[in-house]
């Protein structure tokens, strides 16, 4: 049975978690479900694929099911709902799309065997491994948009091989976007070192300033952040004006959609979240320690590497894990400062989402970053023990 | 703690120490330059972002205050902020409570569920509510933007609330019961004035965390609902006008307050807290 103080702390919990359970949850879990959903063709074609489930793999399949096809597919078409099957089989192999068109649109003129017609139509319709990757598709779940988001596929056999080179992008965008947050995160850390030990050690009147000189950009949204630098490092902007008036330089320097707009703009942004969590470790350091040492004659250099920054080491750590757990997600400011080359996953999520659909795609990007993420706040969360008592705001 | 308590064996500033200093200012101007460079242009006369700007008028203010578009966009932020902070202010602090409160198992699991939002990565979040939100009807609404940015920034009231109630010492209920009082008055009379602080904080990241939020509002709002820093965006994609600088000073100026109104609260909690509960800080 159920104390009455859980009961009560169980109606002060229910509306929140129902809240985060509709809202957020079941969302979350349908949308990364769509990375191994595969109902188009059972939905669209049920017949084909109960007459797929049949055919053993072997030779070519019966007349009925060429007929089926093409019946299911006309049928889809003029309900405009064919587009998730040819996208779906397409996306299998580029060129099936255009083969089931022309297929669809000369059936219409066949008198005798739509099997014979399609295959004197386009010899890959007595292809047995065309068959076999429609009979793949035919659900319920594929690895393909695992398999494609770390450019492997499967052959023909059904063996797991690499996707061919100019479809290979995946790794090359996970490899560049690990890349940017490693490099944002080791310049976080190194300037917000100098920055948090100034801090902690002025008087109080000027770490105060000091504090507020930070919070001040921590607050200011991210969106304007980067429209500023968007401002500044345009062609005929602020820096670039400076330059020339001073003569450094003849032409305007190009800046602007350029992979240093976006480490400038990303560390602009996330410094603040390395120096704070920084800044509480090192105020809590007792001075003893550094006065220990120096009784026992130890030089500067040594009393810092040796005590100083072991001991803050796990401020560093705070900061750091914060600083690449909020990089490898960023999508505004690269999408805004950066050229073409230098967008990162959160991009390509959008991307297969909105603009070139396939959301398949998009949920097994999303499940990914998801993932990297979470190994990423699991490490913080046993490592760091300020991560928790943080509180920092994103 | 001065200077000479870390390194004893200096007592003045020596050259290393002036290095020190001089990059901290140089870092400290990096950080807030940028946004403050947006001021000036701002009230440009001309019609480009240069610097320095032909000469100065309120142009591009009077531009923003007689746009549709903009007004409609800072309405927009604000309803769907003020809205965000009341649902996420009471339900984070109930369920607060709820969590302090309870002795069951699975609590941490139930915390952590709660703040997946805070970790997950807004374009999953944004991909996932588009989807489910366009499902039940409510994308391109008012109320699906209120429902998203909800769930966004619950998990910081949650949290900050939840943070105040576990430094919150047990003998003051204990004291107050001896006192005659029953729970409820307990909860109004010690509790609540005990964690106001912390709600207000929580509130005011509510606010915060929906008025600058982009990344669900590019998926979910169209032209009607759009909100101000969607409205920026559009305005960068399109064209450069300086009105998008004005538009960047009255959210900075917005931020400032907020971060203003915070600090007061901070240091006004720390002054009343510290003497009541009977603990080293």
């Amino acid at each position: 049975m159920m104390s009455r103080r859980n009961l009560l702390a169980a109606a002060l919990i229910a509306p929140l978690l129902l809240l985060v359970l509709v809202s957020f949850i079941v969302p979350l879990g349908a949308t990364l479900y769509r990375a191994v959903d595969d109902a188009e063709i059972p939905t669209i074609l049920p017949q084909t694929t109960a007459l797929l489930k049949q055919w053993d793999g072997k030779g070519l399949p019966s007349e009925q099911t060429y007929q089926s096809l093409i019946a299911e597919l006309r049928e889809a078409q003029e309900q405009q709902k064919a587009g998730p099957v040819l996208n779906r089989l397409n996306f299998e192999e580029t060129g099936l799309r255009s083969m089931l068109l022309q297929g669809l649109r000369a059936s219409s003129r066949f008198t005798g065997s739509t099997k014979e017609g399609l295959i004197a139509l386009n010899p890959r319709w007595a292809d047995p491994h065309f068959w076999g990757l429609v009979k793949r598709s035919t659900g319920p779940w594929t690895p393909l948009y695992f398999l494609r988001s770390v450019d492997l596929k499967l052959g023909p056999d059904g063996a797991v091989v690499p996707t061919a080179e100019e479809e290979a992008v995946f790794v090359k965008l996970f490899v560049r976007t690990f890349e940017i947050s490693l490099v944002v995160t080791l310049i976080c850390a190194v300037l917000a070192y100098p920055v948090a030990y100034t801090l902690s050690i002025l008087p109080q009147v000027w770490t105060n300033i000091g504090i507020m000189l930070v919070l001040i950009p921590f607050w200011t949204s991210i969106l304007v952040r980067t429209t500023a630098w968007f401002i500044i490092l345009q062609r005929e902007g602020p820096i670039n004006a400076l330059l020339v008036s001073l003569h450094l330089v003849d032409q305007p320097v190009t800046m602007i959609f350029t992979r240093f707009a976006v480490y400038l703009a990303m560390v602009h942004v996330l410094l603040p979240f390395a120096i704070l969590p920084l800044y509480s470790v090192m105020k809590g350091i007792k001075p003893d320690y550094m006065r220990a040492a120096a009784s026992l004659g130890a030089p500067g250099w040594r009393r810092f590497l040796r005590i100083y920054l072991p001991l803050t080491m796990p401020g560093v750590a705070a900061g750091a894990l914060m600083v690449f757990m909020l990089s490898v997600g960023f999508y505004i400011t690269p999408a805004l400062v950066g050229g073409s080359g230098d967008q990162m996953i959160s991009y390509f999520i959008a991307f297969f989402t909105n603009t070139s659909v396939n959301w398949g795609i998009a949920a097994a990007l999303a499940a990914l970053l998801m993932g990297m993420t979470g190994i990423l706040v699991a490490i913080a969360w046993l490592l760091v023990p300020g991560f928790r008592a943080g509180g920092v705001r994103v | 703690m001065t200077a000479s308590t870390i390194l004893p064996a200096r007592q003045r500033p020596t050259t290393g120490r002036l290095i020190l200093y001089s990059v901290t200012s140089v870092l400290l101007v990096f950080l807030v330059a940028p946004i403050l460079v947006v001021f000036p242009l701002s009230l440009s006369s001309g019609e480009l972002l240069v610097l320095p700007t032909p000469g100065y008028s309120w142009r591009w203010y009077a531009d923003f205050f007689s746009s549709q578009r903009w007004l409609l966009a800072t309405y927009n932020s604000f309803v769907v902020g003020i809205l965000t902070t009341l649902i996420a202010t009471s339900l984070g602090t109930l369920g607060a409570i709820g969590l302090y409160l309870g002795r069951f198992r699975g609590k941490a699991f139930v915390l952590a569920l709660l703040s997946l939002p805070m970790v997950t990565p807004v374009i999953v979040t944004a991909i996932a509510l588009y989807f489910s939100l366009s499902a039940v009807g409510l994308g391109s609404t008012l109320t699906g933007l209120v429902l998203a940015h909800t769930v966004l920034s619950v998990p910081y009231v949650l949290l900050t609330v939840l943070a105040s109630l576990q430094s919150f010492d047990p003998n003051l209920l204990r004291a107050s019961a001896s006192l005659g009082a029953n729970p409820i008055q307990s909860f109004y009379r010690v509790v609540l004035p005990l964690i106001t602080p912390s709600v207000a904080t929580g509130a005011l990241f509510a606010f915060a965390t929906s008025f600058d939020e982009l990344i669900v509002a590019l998926f979910i709002a169209s032209p009607d609902q759009f909100t101000l820093p969607r409205q920026m965006y559009a305005g960068i994609r399109e064209f450069l006008s300086p009105t998008i600088a004005s538009a960047a000073v009255l959210i900075i100026l917005l931020s400032v307050l907020l971060l203003m109104v915070n600090e007061t609260i901070r240091k006004r909690a720390a002054r009343h807290t510290l003497p009541s509960t009977h603990r080293t800080p």
